[in-house]
């Protein structure tokens, strides 16, 4: 492809349908009828496999996309198992579109995961326990820290004032 | 006033570095395996190796074999359930471990399964003979599936299942004849799970 068809394609198409014989016409549909036939044939043979495989079902593509996103890789360091490129992540990422595609919910394959390898595997910790302290902890601090500003600030400003007048 | 201050400094400091510090003896590698005490995943694997005898190479070409070895079926029986891969250090370091042992309580209601992870079949059965044959079947994992099942972070990896099917220990990293004599004799004189290990 040397040239590419501008946005506005109306000379080309005046073109076609006047320019072209039926020969060109008959050549044209026969093109399009055997990419159609081809664009549907691995979806057909998609569908008698138990999982179809990544790429020809976007609705469970973008499920096992968003799960493995909330799933460590248990031998990288703090990555995901979407963001990892080894071999165990990716049979583990089978094992989330297997789950799913077999009507598993995303809680459950979840379950799965942290029955094998512990609450580990969740890379947001669930909000029990000690565990809350990961959360509140911060937004204590910030609290804390800004309790902090606001009298000294007022201690200065008090002391500025004391020392003018 | 300064002592005021370095109290302060002190009491906001010291947990903190205290916190740091504990992290520093805490391995990030390490993850806590919830499967001890938990009823074993079951499997049905084929055998690769059926590992009868180290003399006898013939028997561990691929094409003879056709088995597959159930976990269900081995129930009453201690599993020692090793996952290996030839490309892994610590698993020559601990084969010798293994293969005593398993020659020490053969015919004992002690079993000792090999499962090969992340490997193909042709170095892994070089990597047998290269350590003297295994006495103990070994089984392929396609996909990984059962290492998944049970947790799996890295190679070698050793669960002890007791005779009710529960895991009742997990190693990771080589083991020693001496560990896995002390699990296997906690399980068999108890013949319950023991508290779980880590």
């Amino acid at each position: 492809m040397t040239m590419r068809t501008p946005a506005t394609g109306r000379p080309e198409r005046t073109g076609l349908s006047s320019g072209l014989g039926w020969i060109g016409r008959a050549l044209l549909l026969i093109v399009l009828v055997t990419s159609v036939v081809m664009l549907c044939a691995p979806r057909a043979q998609g569908q008698d496999a138990a999982v179809s495989p990544p790429g020809t079902n976007p609705e469970l593509d973008a499920q096992v996309r968003k799960l493995s996103a909330e799933l460590r890789c248990p031998v990288c360091q703090g990555l995901s198992l979407a963001d990892s490129p080894s071999e165990l992540s990716q049979e583990m990422k089978s094992v989330v579109r297997a789950q799913l595609a077999a009507g598993k919910s995303p809680d459950e394959v979840k379950a799965y995961f942290v029955g094998r390898y512990g609450e580990w595997i969740l890379l947001e910790p669930k909000a029990r326990g000690w565990n809350v302290l990961v959360y509140a902890l911060p937004l204590l601090l910030v609290l804390a820290g800004l309790a902090g500003v606001f009298f000294l600030a007022r201690r200065w400003t008090l002391a500025g004032a004391g020392s003018r007048e | 006033m300064n002592w005021k201050r370095a109290s302060i400094a002190a009491a906001a400091g010291v947990p903190l570095i205290a916190l740091l510090g504990f992290g520093l003896t805490r391995d990030p590698k390490v993850i806590p395996s919830p499967l001890p005490g938990r009823e074993a995943p079951d499997f049905a694997l084929r055998v690769f190796a059926p590992g009868d005898t180290a003399s006898a190479p013939d028997a561990t070409t691929a094409s003879a074999l056709a088995d597959t070895i159930r976990l269900a079926a081995l129930r009453g029986e201690v599993v020692v359930l090793n996952f290996w891969a030839s490309w892994c250090a610590g698993c020559g370091v601990e084969h010798q471990a293994l293969v005593s042992v398993a020659r020490r309580y053969e015919g004992q209601g002690v079993r000792f399964v090999g499962v090969l992870y992340n490997d193909t079949l042709e170095p892994a059965l070089r990597w047998i003979r290269r350590m003297g044959g295994q006495n103990y079947p070994s089984l392929q994992d396609d996909g990984s599936r059962t290492a998944i099942d049970y947790g799996l972070y890295g190679v070698p990896e050793t669960f002890i299942i007791g005779p009710d099917g529960r895991v009742a220990y997990k190693h990771a990293g080589p083991v020693t004849e001496q560990l896995l004599i002390e699990k296997i004799e906690a399980l068999r004189s108890a013949g319950t799970a023991p508290a779980a290990g880590s």
